[in-house]
């Protein structure tokens, strides 16, 4: 018999606020990338300008949590659905960081001669949002192994990172004027790295909520 | 149940200082023909404070009445399994229950301070163990009134009847009648039930600053208290025949953010209950 009734509909609430999250900050990481690839300066702009809401969405959550430890005291999974929740909603908010990055970066190139048409790094932006999406699954759903396999994906983000540094490398190798334009790619492809990172954090808050235990599941090599 | 614990993996304390206090070994508690306990097995380690929760009528106050055979006061009360206070079984007919119940203190849910003075009630039990000297009556009464807290409180009116003080005050005035005969374990029975939320973190600041130097065995039905005092904590709950059972036993972090057993988790988070 559940006797928390309304204590857990919020609890349930938070939750579904997470997937939200999650979508807002999935839909900024494709947007910028639609951006730079199609030079499109005026969605980037966009993405710059949602990020507010996404900080803002974040905060919410955030009081709510501190809101129901404050009123209702939670225990056990309770208390460690809300600890992960507190940890996820960060790594969420800096991979929309990551994602307005990209766009500031987008409005960096604006209508610059494109260097190479872009292939490895519009790869690894759908892999990271399709990480990002399944570890929420994985969150919602409790299930560790999922978060597990997932984390250990990141290996394949690292390669792909690995294989544009040395593209642009050799670009830049070759040519000189192109450093300018090489760079900003880089760093384009580091901030997605480094949103694949915050995946395999959160993947580390769902393996917590299911055994209690705190784990560094996925070192990144970078 | 038989849930066996190292108690120096469970307690807090420097090693040295932690030996098992009180051992029960699959007891089994009737009232006449109804089974209160189940084969219960726990070991309580020494100065450090184990908490007992669980729903109401799952065994929690017959298990604590064990230690110090209160028990045996209820007509029809019978004991099967062993009991020991430092490895010495309780349940004996040569245990000087007296005695024992010097040693193994009670504090019970409502404060019930004797209708007499400050003084008398803290002097009360040293007296009936034969102490007379007024002298030695004073720094006893003293001694565990500062122990208990108290004794900035009512320095000033020590002849004053012990009823004329406020709840919190006087659950510490029987804490300090309890304490006036030394004793090395410490029952507590709800013991901040029938107090404000001021006087009960009096209470419980109280007892943490006694578990340095004894047992102390806590009933709640406020989690957040069990979960803010205590060292240890043992869920209990009732069986379909509502005799009581151990269902789980542990570290006091660990049982109120990563539970063993699914039933202690659907407990502490209200799924049940």
């Amino acid at each position: 018999m559940e006797t928390r009734t309304a204590f857990h509909k919020k609890l349930r609430e938070i939750q579904d606020d997470i997937l939200a999250l999650g979508s807002m900050v999935s839909k900024a990481t494709s947007r910028s990338i639609e951006a730079l690839k199609k030079r499109d300066l005026e969605l980037a702009q966009h993405v710059v300008a949602d990020d507010k809401k996404v900080n803002q969405k974040r905060y919410e959550i955030e009081e709510k949590c501190v809101e129901l430890i404050a009123t209702q005291q939670p225990m056990a999974s309770d208390l460690r659905i809300i600890v992960a929740v507190l940890s996820i909603i960060t790594d969420m908010e800096r991979i929309g960081d990551h994602a307005e990055g990209i766009a500031k970066i987008a409005i960096m190139i604006g209508d610059e001669p494109p260097l190479k048409p872009l292939i490895d790094i519009p790869r690894m932006a759908e892999q990271t949002i399709d990480m990002l999406r399944r570890s929420l699954d994985a969150f919602i759903n409790h299930d560790a192994e999922a978060a597990r396999k997932i984390s250990a994906e990141d290996d394949t983000i690292d390669q792909l990172y690995d294989q544009v540094f040395r593209e642009l490398l050799t670009f830049m190798a070759e040519d000189p004027k192109t450093i300018t334009r090489a760079t900003r790619l880089i760093w384009v492809a580091h901030n997605l790295e480094r949103s694949a990172d915050r995946v395999t954090n959160i993947c580390e808050r769902v393996v917590f909520v299911v055994t209690g235990k705190m784990e560094e599941i996925g070192a990144s090599k970078y | 149940m038989n849930i066996n614990l190292d108690v120096q993996d469970i307690s807090t304390r420097p090693a040295e200082k932690c030996v098992t206090k009180l051992k029960a070994e699959n007891i089994n508690l009737y009232y006449g023909t109804f089974q209160a306990l189940r084969n219960v097995t726990l070991d309580i380690p020494s100065c450090s404070i184990t908490a007992i929760i669980g729903p109401s009528g799952c065994g929690k106050s017959s298990m604590l009445r064990l230690f110090n055979r209160m028990n045996d006061l209820i007509p029809g009360a019978r004991v099967e399994g062993n009991i020991e206070l430092d490895g010495i079984p309780i349940y004996n007919s040569k245990i000087d229950v007296v005695e024992l119940r010097k040693r193994v203190g009670m504090v019970f849910q409502k404060p019930n301070p004797f209708p007499m003075s400050v003084f008398e009630n803290v002097a009360f039990g040293p007296k009936r163990h034969g102490i007379k000297n007024r002298g030695e009556l004073e720094q006893i009464v003293e001694k565990s009134l500062r122990q208990a807290a108290l004794w900035d409180e009512v320095k000033d009116k020590l002849g004053q009847s012990g009823l004329a003080l406020s709840g919190g005050q006087q659950q510490r005035l029987c804490i300090a009648r309890v304490l006036a005969v030394e004793p090395e374990v410490i029952l507590m029975d709800e013991p901040c039930s029938a107090l404000d939320p001021v006087a009960t973190l009096k209470i419980e600041d109280l007892m943490r600053s006694l578990a340095a130097d004894y047992t102390i065995i806590i009933v709640t039905h406020n989690m957040q208290q069990a979960a803010r005092v205590s060292d240890t904590a043992a869920f209990m709950m009732m069986e379909p025949d509502r005799a009581g059972v151990l269902v789980e036993y542990g570290p006091t972090a660990q049982l109120f953010t990563n539970p063993k057993d699914k039933r202690t988790e659907d407990y502490i988070t209200g799924r049940f209950g």
